[in-house]
């Protein structure tokens, strides 16, 4: 098993009371102080360096604009930060939103900066960007999952193909693609591409040509199961063998002496991130168009009309959207899952909503010494179609 | 809704559903983002004095979905194929809201087919330093709260219970006007470059309340990119001139269409 740590870098430092409906895109910016932001960023760029130390496999970074829930627009910048302060470990950017800029040339230069940089430390994570997005950034969610693949194409030719080279897309268009660095990894860092399970994701990702590293996150274990096995399953279709390394899972996890205490810890932070930060009409996060009608109909009755009410710790650790409590219970829980969803790469979000650097540390610390030692032998080698039989 | 039944019209193989009822000179209709919803009164009222044609456009109700469809300049070109096809002449055209914009698109095209232009709370055009409201961000609820001035009628609407086919047809409209009115949002500033081009007879029809293109400013812009264009603002009236204020409006079509008669 591989362990990443995932910051989200939320805005912690907001009026909680602020937020009743919304914390995206229109959400006033004057309750961004910025004398806070600069001591949150070095905070938490600490905690990803410590989990360097600590013997995480990687750091993960992400892309959201204009919210509390993450003060991470531009995650390269911060990326770049990590590449000189971190030693081993993997620099997870996932991802860069494909569909959300208009060059997607500039994603190909900085993740090959990252790469050349580290000697190959990057690992490149692929978004569509959550439907928040396209109201932030004005890019029509109509043509999401076009542009997204032609931008793919694009990034994946400017680092595979020998420039100079046309490229002639319906949404991109360039005379002299040649790319300068050439990223470190040959022929290409590697690629996760985060989820939360739509089909056409999966059926592309797994696709023989690409054999991406499919991440499926925040969603309750059961689904996670679902999608996961459906994912290695696709690969057989295709005629090869999914392993562990090919699938991953993020959630966010807290671990301390007992799970009394644990959950006590926890317990307000993580209601604060489901309840606060990730909070948004519907209609942000769907914007018209994003996704097929079909998928649309489906998220607004499964997610939307199920899932109105407040979102408690308890309710959050039953349906396995939160993972909380001594090492031996996180350990045993995340074995029992592994067992079931096959996945080679945990992708544990450490950090979460408001909780406190002290805790935070504390966490990421017993995480790496009393969680990580349990579980490295399993999730390695073959088989993670298995699961699924 | 009583009213004619609906004929389909094939355009390069484009298969759109139109309404059309009446006789003379012929009176196009295009309807806004929310699309055709059914023969409406002020349709019938028309269809007394013109042949009126009120086609679901590409994109909409329950014509076809393209793949050419990207933008809302495709589909002007396609409605100056379906005119040439029905070999229409001499034109009324009317348009509300997106169809607003659709129609001036068309009027700067020089088809030489329209004899006067009709806008109603029109999408199009923008004015710097005064907000439009955006729908994409109102739930569905609110929109059809804020789109009529009576908030019983308003009521109504946001509570009214569709269909599942209604619903559907409701889904599809959004998506296809979140296609082509996202970005630039519900205008083109091109269009503003080509304004000058429309020297037909042209009224201008507002509601005082517009959510989305409020007044008078968005109007007004309207009333001074068109030379000689008579400008009609409704009190007590939100996005739908057609059907807040019927008789006002009918008045408003009785007016320029007279004023243009040959």
């Amino acid at each position: 098993m591989k362990f990443f740590f995932f910051h989200l870098m939320p805005y912690g430092a907001v009026d909680l009371d602020a937020i009743t409906d919304n914390s995206w895109i229109v959400f006033p910016n004057k309750h961004y102080d910025p004398k806070e932001g600069h001591k949150l960023y070095n905070r938490y760029l600490d905690e990803l360096e410590y989990a360097d130390q600590l013997g995480f496999d990687g750091v993960c970074v992400n892309e959201h604009h204009q919210t509390a829930y993450g003060m991470m627009p531009q995650p390269s910048v911060l990326a770049g930060a990590l590449a000189r302060r971190t030693e081993n470990a993997k620099i997870c950017v996932l991802g860069r939103a494909l569909p959300l800029t208009s060059n997607p040339l500039g994603i190909a230069e900085e993740y090959a900066m990252i790469d050349n940089v580290t000697g190959g430390r990057l690992i490149a994570g692929f978004v569509r960007g959550i439907g928040c997005e396209y109201h932030a950034m004005m890019v029509n969610p109509g043509e999401s999952l076009s542009r997204f693949h032609e931008a793919h194409d694009l990034i994946m030719e400017a680092w595979t193909k020998e420039g100079p080279f046309p490229f002639d897309g319906k949404y991109y268009r360039f005379q002299y693609v040649n790319l300068w660095p050439r990223p470190y990894q040959q022929p290409h860092p590697p690629v996760w591409i985060p989820s939360q399970g739509s089909s056409e994701t999966m059926l592309w990702a797994s696709h023989p040509d690409r054999k991406y590293v499919y991440l499926l996150t925040f969603s309750p274990t059961a689904s996670v199961t679902k999608h996961l096995n459906t994912y290695a399953q696709q690969c057989e279709k295709y005629g090869y063998e999914c392993k562990p390394s090919q699938l991953g899972w993020a959630l966010p996890c807290y671990v301390a002496e007992t799970d009394e205490i644990a959950m006590k810890e926890a317990g307000q932070h993580i209601e604060n991130f489901f309840n606060k930060f990730l909070i948004s009409p519907m209609q942000y996060k769907l914007p018209p168009g994003y996704s097929s009608m079909a998928s649309y109909k489906i998220v607004v009755d499964s997610k939307y009309k199920a899932r109105e009410s407040y979102l408690s710790l308890e309710s959050l650790m039953e349906n396995g959207m939160f993972l909380c409590g001594s090492p031996e219970t996180v350990a045993a829980k995340l074995e029992e899952h592994q067992s079931k969803m096959g996945f080679g790469n945990l992708v544990t979000m450490l950090q979460f909503g408001t909780l406190p650097h002290d805790l935070t540390k504390k966490n990421l610390q017993m995480f790496a010494e009393e969680v990580m030692p349990k579980l490295r032998h399993i999730g390695e080698g073959d088989g993670a179609a298995a699961a699924a039989e | 809704m009583a009213g004619p039944a609906p004929i389909n019209i094939d355009v390069n193989g484009c298969n759109i559903e139109v309404l059309r009822q009446g006789s003379g000179t012929p009176l196009l209709f295009l309807h806004g983002a929310g699309g055709l919803k059914g023969w409406a009164p002020f349709l019938e009222e028309l269809s007394q004095k013109f042949d009126v044609i009120a086609p679901s456009h590409p994109g909409f109700g329950r014509s076809d979905t393209p793949d050419w469809l990207d933008n809302l300049p495709d589909l002007a070109f396609f409605y100056c194929d379906f005119l040439e096809q029905l070999d229409l002449k001499d034109i009324h055209l009317v348009g509300h809201s997106m169809g607003g914009w659709l129609s001036a698109e068309l009027a700067v095209m020089g088809t030489g087919r329209f004899q006067t232009l009709t806008v109603v709370s029109a999408a199009g055009l923008r004015v710097v330093g005064v907000p439009m409201g955006d729908i994409f961000m109102w739930s569905a609820e609110d929109r059809a709260r804020k789109m009529v001035f009576d908030p019983e009628e308003g009521e109504r609407r946001a509570n009214e219970v569709l269909s599942d086919e209604e619903a559907d047809i409701a889904l599809k409209n959004m998506f296809t006007s979140s296609k082509l009115c996202w970005s630039p949002r519900f205008h083109n500033p091109d269009l503003e470059k080509r304004m000058h081009r429309i020297k037909i007879p042209t009224m201008i029809m507002w509601g005082e309340h517009d959510p989305i293109f409020p007044a008078p400013d968005y109007p007004n812009v309207w009333n001074e990119a068109i030379a000689g264009s008579e400008l009609r603002i409704f009190s007590e009236c939100a996005h739908s001139p057609q059907n807040e204020r019927t008789a006002d409006f009918l008045a408003g079509i009785d007016a320029i269409t007279q004023g243009a008669a040959k």
